[in-house]
This record gives structure tokens, sequence and C-alpha cells, in this order.
């Protein structure tokens, strides 16, 4: 187990290379949600404001 | 005829409907090839015979970087469908790819200094694949840029698209520098002459890696197109249907 963790010693390139990916992935789909999030916030508000049904 | 389906994408809400029911058709089984290709490569797959455990980082790298080069190339071609037929569906495809494009770049590029340090003996080399990825992180970049910079959505998407359009040249230079130049870089793994230059063992992990973030690109960008094309909604029917 820790032979695996060690990574034949390229375990800070590995697990860095990893890490960063999946945080990427992550930051994607929380930014996507928020840019989906915010323009239906947006729409609304200008639904509010428009006289147009 | 045949392509009435295709023009159909065309309508902002009844792209707005399928996108979003399609959307959990991407993200579940990109989510299930992902865990499942990583884990397959960090933990099955064996050590290579020269790099040992170091060349696992081709499991992310490679993904990362063949996306960037797909997500610009349809990002500028859905500009480029824009601005011919003037389709503000078009438009917002290519808006919402810019940032998941840029963000695929930056990580194929620290991914790929991750993998250089231990393996060439440096963080980075100006060295024509390397230089033309980061040039394509600029042109992502540059596009947002842009975009921020025009406050009307009409002529954002006119000016960027073209900025995407140019762009496409540095995507070819991209791929190819590996073959046209002498690079530290090595050349394509899977799709060269004689096939792929790895035992199935390897191989598999990284297309399983491959497909799921291509779906994960495919899932983002859908979110992703449905909030743009809501932004460039003014009239007010169907959008007081599904925000209201």
């Amino acid at each position: 187990m820790a032979d695996f963790f060690r990574m034949s010693g390229y375990a800070f390139y590995v697990w860095g290379a990893y890490a960063l990916a999946v945080g990427a992935l992550l930051l994607n789909v929380w930014w996507a949600r928020r840019s989906h999030a915010r323009a239906i916030a947006e729409a609304r508000r200008r639904l509010a404001r428009s006289v147009v049904p | 005829m045949a392509w009435t389906w295709l023009h159909r994408f065309g309508s902002p809400p009844h792209f707005y409907r399928v996108a979003g029911r399609l959307t959990p058709w991407f993200a579940w089984p990109a989510a299930v090839l992902i865990v499942a290709g990583l884990t397959w490569g960090l933990v099955f797959a064996p050590p290579d015979a020269v790099q040992s455990d170091a060349y696992r980082i081709i499991y992310v790298h490679v993904p990362n970087a063949f996306l960037s080069e797909m997500s610009y190339t349809l990002m500028a071609v859905a500009a480029a469908v824009g601005l011919i037929w003037r389709i503000k569906v078009a438009h917002a495809v290519a808006a919402a790819i810019a940032p998941a494009g840029a963000v695929f770049t930056a990580v194929a590029l620290a991914t790929g200094m991750l993998w250089g340090q231990p393996m060439w003996g440096t963080w980075w080399a100006w060295d024509p694949r390397l230089v033309f990825e980061l040039v394509l992180l600029f042109f992502f970049l540059g596009y947002a840029a842009l975009r921020s910079a025009i406050d009307e959505l009409d002529r954002a998407d006119r000016a960027s698209g073209l900025l995407a359009i140019v762009g496409l040249i540095n995507v070819p230079l991209v791929h190819y520098s590996v073959v046209w130049w002498y690079s530290l870089h090595q050349g394509s793994t899977i799709f060269r002459a004689g096939g792929p230059a790895m035992p199935a063992s390897m191989l598999w992990p990284l297309l399983l890696s491959i497909l799921g973030h291509t779906l994960f690109f495919g899932a983002i960008l859908l979110a992703r197109a449905r909030a743009e094309v809501l932004r460039r909604e003014r009239s007010g029917v169907w959008l007081a249907e599904v925000v209201g």
C-alpha cells in the first residue's frame, strides 16, 4: 500500500497531476452550475422589469 | 425533410429543453468512465519499463490535451455557423465552450510540466508542441477577455467569433507540431501508423479516460449553452415558462 502511494518516487508528480486534473473537473462542474443559476436569476429580473408577457 | 430535426435546434426553447434532458445522459456515464479509467490507470495498469510509475500521468494529461484541441475546433465551428447563418444558439454554444476549453488547456499544460520535470529534467522547454499549446490557452483567454470587454451580447458574439475562427490555424500547429518539427515531446501514442504504441493493459484505461472526459465536456457544454441561451433571450413567453 505504501508502495502504491510512493509511485516509485514520483509521488509528487503523479499525485500532483491527478489532484490538479480532478480539481479542474470539479471546478468545471461548479462553474457551469453557477453560470446556469446566474442566468436564471438574471432572466427573472429581466422578466420582472418588462411589460411583455 | 430529414434535416428538420437539426434545424429545430436553432430554436432556443427547443434547444434549452433538449439540452436539459440530454445533460444527465452525458454526466453520469462520464463520471463512471472517468472513475473507472483513472482507477485502472493508477492501480491496475502495469508500470512502464522506462518511466515506471511516472507514466501514469498520461491518463489525465492526454484526455485534457485532446479536449483542448477538440473543444477549440468545436468553438470555432460553432462561431462560424453563428456568423454565417446568424444563429443565436450557435453563438451560445461557442461562448459555452471557452471556459471549459481554457481549463482543459491549462490542465494539459500543468500536467505536462509535472511530467516533464521528472522525465525531461525541466518543467518547461520552448518546444513547438508546448509553445503552440500555450498559444491555444492564450486564444481561449483572449476570446473570453474580448467577450467580457463588450457589453452588448450580439456584438460580443460577432467579435469573439471572428477571433475564434482566426485562432483555428493554431490547432493543426498544436496537433502536428510533433511531426513537422523535431520536438522534445513524444509523438502520438494511439493514432499512429502501425497501431497504438501501447499494450492493451495500458491502452484500455487511457481510452476509458478519454471517452469519459469527452462525455464530461459534453455535459458541461450542454449546461453552459443552456445558460448562454437564457442570457440571449429577450422575448418573454418561453422564458417565463422555464424560469418563472
